[in-house]
């Protein structure tokens, strides 16, 4: 296997039947910080009919590690989710660079051990990115509830280039019908988070998040939609601290997981923080 | 615009010429990017070019399957060569032999100059006019022949601004594209005798051309780079729009050209392909202006072109990259600069920055084996993986993936039996002992859950300083409750 | 044989694949996309290429070309024409058909004539092999009588092409004229006149190589114009 750079290097995927339960892959990130978007994922799908299953023993998917050039380390990690999941189900995953991991990167780290390879490659096969696997296998459609806005949208880098599904996020706002998508200039370009990069190079990584919050505020936008916790943290953080040194009271540029904003549009009660 | 960094201030006087590329700490390069990241000059002017350059090719491939399949076929094309490398290059060095062209093999950068002011001395040169070549920089070409007494002349109009003003290359396509016409009229004023200010372009242009045709005229010897080298044939190919390379190649009475080692193909018809995808990937042309195949001196009954080629295969650590299945894809690239074009890196820093011959993601991966990991380990990680350089690598070159490798090799303990010169320049107990810490916190469960919990329940003991992240953002602060926790709740 | 020679080699043979990888096909690129269209079509595609790339072109006949290219010269207030007076197209060049310009034929070595080629002379004229209809680009092949500065030192360059010789792509001309089995010394595609865009990314012609670049075609089976 060869890594993607984007996903027009592979053939489309084809999408199984709709499952009567899925595995549900938190993410490291989702799971200590932003907990109410996982919620929410989950609330989506059972409210679909789907039984979800979340393995207990989860923990990170070995990204932060593998990334940052500690393959070892990733390994470790990556090899002790490998039982997670024994039943056939999707694995459902609300991030695009996490779930870009498991598919694309978790059999580079074991490609000199026949075994956990081949474990790792049954697992990477059915691995989905949430908003794919609501749209293309779920086929979500619900009314949309809400007052009529216009929200902009920011796909992560893994999703666009790994995952291949930044049309994705796009049709799964079309399908809301008081929703107004505003597209912002050099949408494709990265947020400047990149894991540790944001520590590493915090000049670059801040002159990047910084064009990127003023980007998305120059649509006139009332929040952005990210199905990414890194960028969705990076870019309101960034926001957050601008208006802590304009004395801004209010937001600027509120941010949510696109799992929160669906299931809000759609009638559903978004999980509360705390 | 000034330069950023040191560079410029420390050019020598004496030609104009730039200081060459002297040992660059990590520190100091943080500095420079961080120089380079605060000036509102260079940052509007790198976002305008590039945001042309990136419109320019995508109107060159409005046919998706058409690009898809010329990446595919191009790809195939740099494999399969590098695949037969050795073969090809003996192959190469027969035909061209045959055809009467000299070929020199050096092992790097002194071994090349070596040879190249060889031949000027034979031929009592005192000027060499120089077409572009990215080889010739990466060498340091300018500053050997410098010290040696001889003058070596850029010619291609991006660099011979950049020459003029002792600077260097900051793209490896347009070399002055740091540069604003208004600088680049100051600096006629200053460094051209007779020229007074003007920033229209074209006028501009004719005073670059009256000043070069004359040297072109009188030059001994021309240096040209090599974009394709055919095996079958025993040709070298340059791709230009000036004519500055047909000069160099055709009017002095020696030609030498000097390539990296990984530039050869087998079959001429490998070039079609190759080119195109060069050419509309780079600059976003349909095809440059001119395609030079020269496949040999002039031969009796010629009236013009050079009386002596010569080519000059580098190896510079290419070799290194090849021994690597992985590392060997950097040899891949056909240096077209789309992926610096595309880095929101490079448009943040420019190509200065990086203190390296070749900028931006290709700098990344190629240069670590040039110059080694002690000088270059920090370069990997000046990157954020989004992959917009994989994305429109005409040759597919993973680059992402080997940006993560080249981290892993700098980082990890030295070791004996290094694949890299520098492997462990990186190396830091204290990271390393965070990564196994890191591991054995998330490797298992059990400790998982304690240290999660433990972030959870004393989320208000979380540091509101976080190194690199708070100079920017509002401090991360874990959840009251993980999302177990809600989901145990709930049920 | 040098040193580094052997010992480069060695360490490529040292990690080289075992097996090379397949060798490209590039028919399977190519053959999809090639388009059924005749001498018209091509003309037509390779002159809206070129003069995208601000070439001038003039379709002429097989009788009438000389003569427009005498009164292109006066046009262009071209004082002295240099030319190869030894190929087929150079012997149709009679003075009478130039009222307002001197034609030289190319004496001699470029040392002996440089100055000239450089300072006196206004336009070079050079026959053509052919042409590439995809992109708007000459094909020459610069031969003892047509030398290789012809197209490149005078500031206008007037180039002759048969139209029946335009190819539909680059590979489909290298192909079918066998080039692989032998090059001259020097084989140029050449897309318009010299051009930069090394200043802030705004085009300019004439950098180095001709300013002007004059296409006339013969065109045999159509129109002339």
């Amino acid at each position: 296997m060869s890594s993607p750079s984007h996903a027009g290097e592979h053939a489309p995927r084809t999408y199984p039947p709709r499952p009567a339960a899925v595995y549900f892959y938190a993410t490291c990130l989702v799971d200590l910080f932003v907990p109410e978007a996982g919620m929410d994922a989950i609330t989506l799908l059972e409210r679909e009919g789907i039984r979800v299953i979340f393995p207990e023993s989860q923990s990170c998917c070995g990204q932060p590690a593998y990334s940052s050039g500690f393959p070892e380390e990733a390994r470790k990690v990556a090899a002790s989710q490998l039982d997670l999941f024994p039943g056939d189900y999707p694995i459902i995953v609300p991030s695009g660079s996490c779930a870009g991991m498991i598919r694309w990167h978790w059999e580079k780290i074991f490609a000199d051990d026949p075994a956990l390879h081949a474990r790792a490659a049954a697992v990477a096969a059915r691995t989905y990115e949430l908003a794919e696997f609501l749209l293309h296998v779920v086929g979500f459609q619900r009314r949309d509830e809400g007052e009529p806005v216009t929200v902009t949208l920011h796909t992560s880098c893994s999703a666009r280039r790994e995952m291949g599904t930044h049309l994705v996020g796009r049709e799964l706002l079309a399908r809301l019908g008081n929703v107004t998508l505003a597209h912002h200039g050099h949408e494709s370009e990265c947020c400047g988070f990149g894991g540790s990069f944001s520590m590493k190079h915090p000049d670059i990584s801040t002159a990047m998040v910084s064009d990127k919050v003023a980007a998305l505020k120059a649509t006139g936008a009332r929040e952005v939609v990210t199905a990414d916790c890194g960028c969705l943290l990076n870019i309101t953080k960034r926001a957050e601290k601008e208006d802590l040194d304009a004395g801004r009271s209010k937001p600027s540029l509120p941010g949510e997981h696109l799992a929160t904003f669906l299931l809000r549009r759609t009638g559903g009660q978004p999980a509360r923080r705390s | 615009m000034s330069a950023p960094h040191a560079t410029s201030a420390a050019a020598s006087s004496s030609k104009g010429d730039a200081r060459p590329i002297a040992f660059v700490s990590a520190q100091a390069l943080r500095e420079r990017m961080h120089d380079a990241v605060n000036d509102p000059h260079l940052r509007k002017s790198f976002r305008g070019a590039m945001d042309f350059l990136m419109a320019k090719r995508a109107a060159q491939f409005p046919d998706e399957a058409e690009l898809d399949s010329l990446r595919t076929l191009s790809e195939g094309i740099r494999q399969y060569s590098l695949s037969r490398l050795p073969d090809l290059l003996e192959q190469l060095e027969a035909n061209l032999t045959r055809n009467g062209v000299q070929v020199h093999w050096a092992a790097d950068a002194d071994e090349a100059n070596a040879i190249m002011l060889g031949i000027a001395r034979r031929h009592a040169a005192k000027t060499i006019v120089k077409g572009k070549s990215m080889v010739s920089e990466e060498i340091e070409f300018n500053h050997a022949m410098h010290d040696a007494g001889v003058d070596a002349l850029e010619s291609d109009m991006g660099e011979y601004i950049v020459q003029l003003a002792g600077e260097k290359p900051s793209h490896i396509i347009m070399p002055a594209i740091h540069k604003t016409k208004e600088q680049i009229a100051t600096l006629f004023a200053e460094k051209v005798p007779g020229v007074s200010y003007t920033d229209n372009v074209d006028t501009l242009i004719q005073i670059g051309r009256q000043v070069l045709r004359e040297k072109f005229e009188q030059a001994d010897i021309g240096l040209s780079g090599v974009n394709f080298a055919v095996a079958e044939t025993g040709t070298l190919c340059l791709v230009e729009n000036e004519g500055n390379g047909r000069m160099c190649t055709t009017v002095p009475r020696v030609h030498m050209a000097i390539t990296g080692i990984e530039k050869v193909v087998e079959k001429l018809e490998h070039v079609a392909p190759l080119y195109s995808i060069l050419t509309r990937s780079a600059t976003g042309q349909a095809i440059s202006t001119y395609f030079n195949m020269i496949s040999g001196p002039r031969k009796p009954g010629e009236k013009d072109g050079p009386e002596e080629v010569h080519l000059i295969l580098l190896d510079n650590g290419r070799s290194q990259a090849y021994a690597d299945e992985q590392l060997r894809k950097t040899l891949q690239c056909i240096r077209c600069g789309a992926c610096m074009n595309h880095c929101p890196v490079y448009t943040r820093i420019g190509g200065l920055a990086y203190g390296t011959t070749y900028p931006g993601p290709i700098g990344k991966i190629v240069s670590p084996h040039m110059m080694g990991l002690e000088q270059t380990h920090l370069l990997p990680t000046v990157s954020t993986l989004c992959g917009a350089c994989g994305e429109v690598c005409p040759v597919r070159i993973p680059i992402p993936e080997l940006l993560v490798r080249l981290r892993g090799e700098a980082q990890s303990k030295p070791h004996d039996n290094p694949v890299m010169v520098g492997q462990g320049a990186g190396y830091s107990p204290l990271a390393s002992f965070v990564w196994r810490t890191w591991a054995r916190i998330y490797a298992r469960p059990g400790n998982y859950r304690i240290f999660s919990w433990l972030a959870s329940r004393f989320r208000a003991l979380t540091p509101s300083r976080q190194s690199g992240w708070t100079a920017a953002r509002t401090p991360l602060t874990p959840a009251p409750r993980r999302l177990r926790d809600m989901v145990r709740d709930r049920q | 044989m040098s040193a580094s020679r052997d010992r480069i080699l060695a360490r490529l043979r040292a990690s080289q694949p075992a097996q090379p990888l397949p060798t490209p096909v590039l028919d399977a690129h190519y053959t999809p996309r090639a388009r059924n269209e005749g001498v018209r079509e091509r003309l037509a595609r390779f002159r809206t290429g070129i003069e995208s790339f601000h070439a001038e072109v003039h379709v002429s006949s097989e009788a009438g070309w000389p003569a427009l290219l005498g009164r292109l010269c006066a046009e262009k207030g071209v004082g002295t024409l240099m030319y190869g007076a030894d190929t087929p197209a150079g012997r149709q060049l009679q003075p009478s058909a130039f009222p307002a310009t001197v034609l030289r034929p190319w004496a001699g070595t470029v040392e002996e004539l440089k100055a000239d080629l450089f300072h006196r002379v206004d336009a070079g004229f050079t026959q053509t092999l052919g042409a590439i209809a995809e992109t708007g680009t000459l094909i020459v092949w610069p031969s003892e009588a047509e030398p290789r500065t012809l197209s490149l030192v005078p500031p206008i360059h007037f180039a002759l092409l048969d139209a029946r010789n335009i190819h539909p792509t680059f590979f489909d001309a290298l192909r079918a004229g066998n080039w692989a089995s032998g090059l001259p010394t020097n084989t140029l595609l050449i897309s318009g006149p010299s051009k930069t865009a090394d200043i802030q990314q705004t085009l300019a012609y004439g950098a180095h190589g001709p300013k002007e670049l004059v296409v006339i075609v013969i065109n045999a089976e159509g129109e002339v114009q």
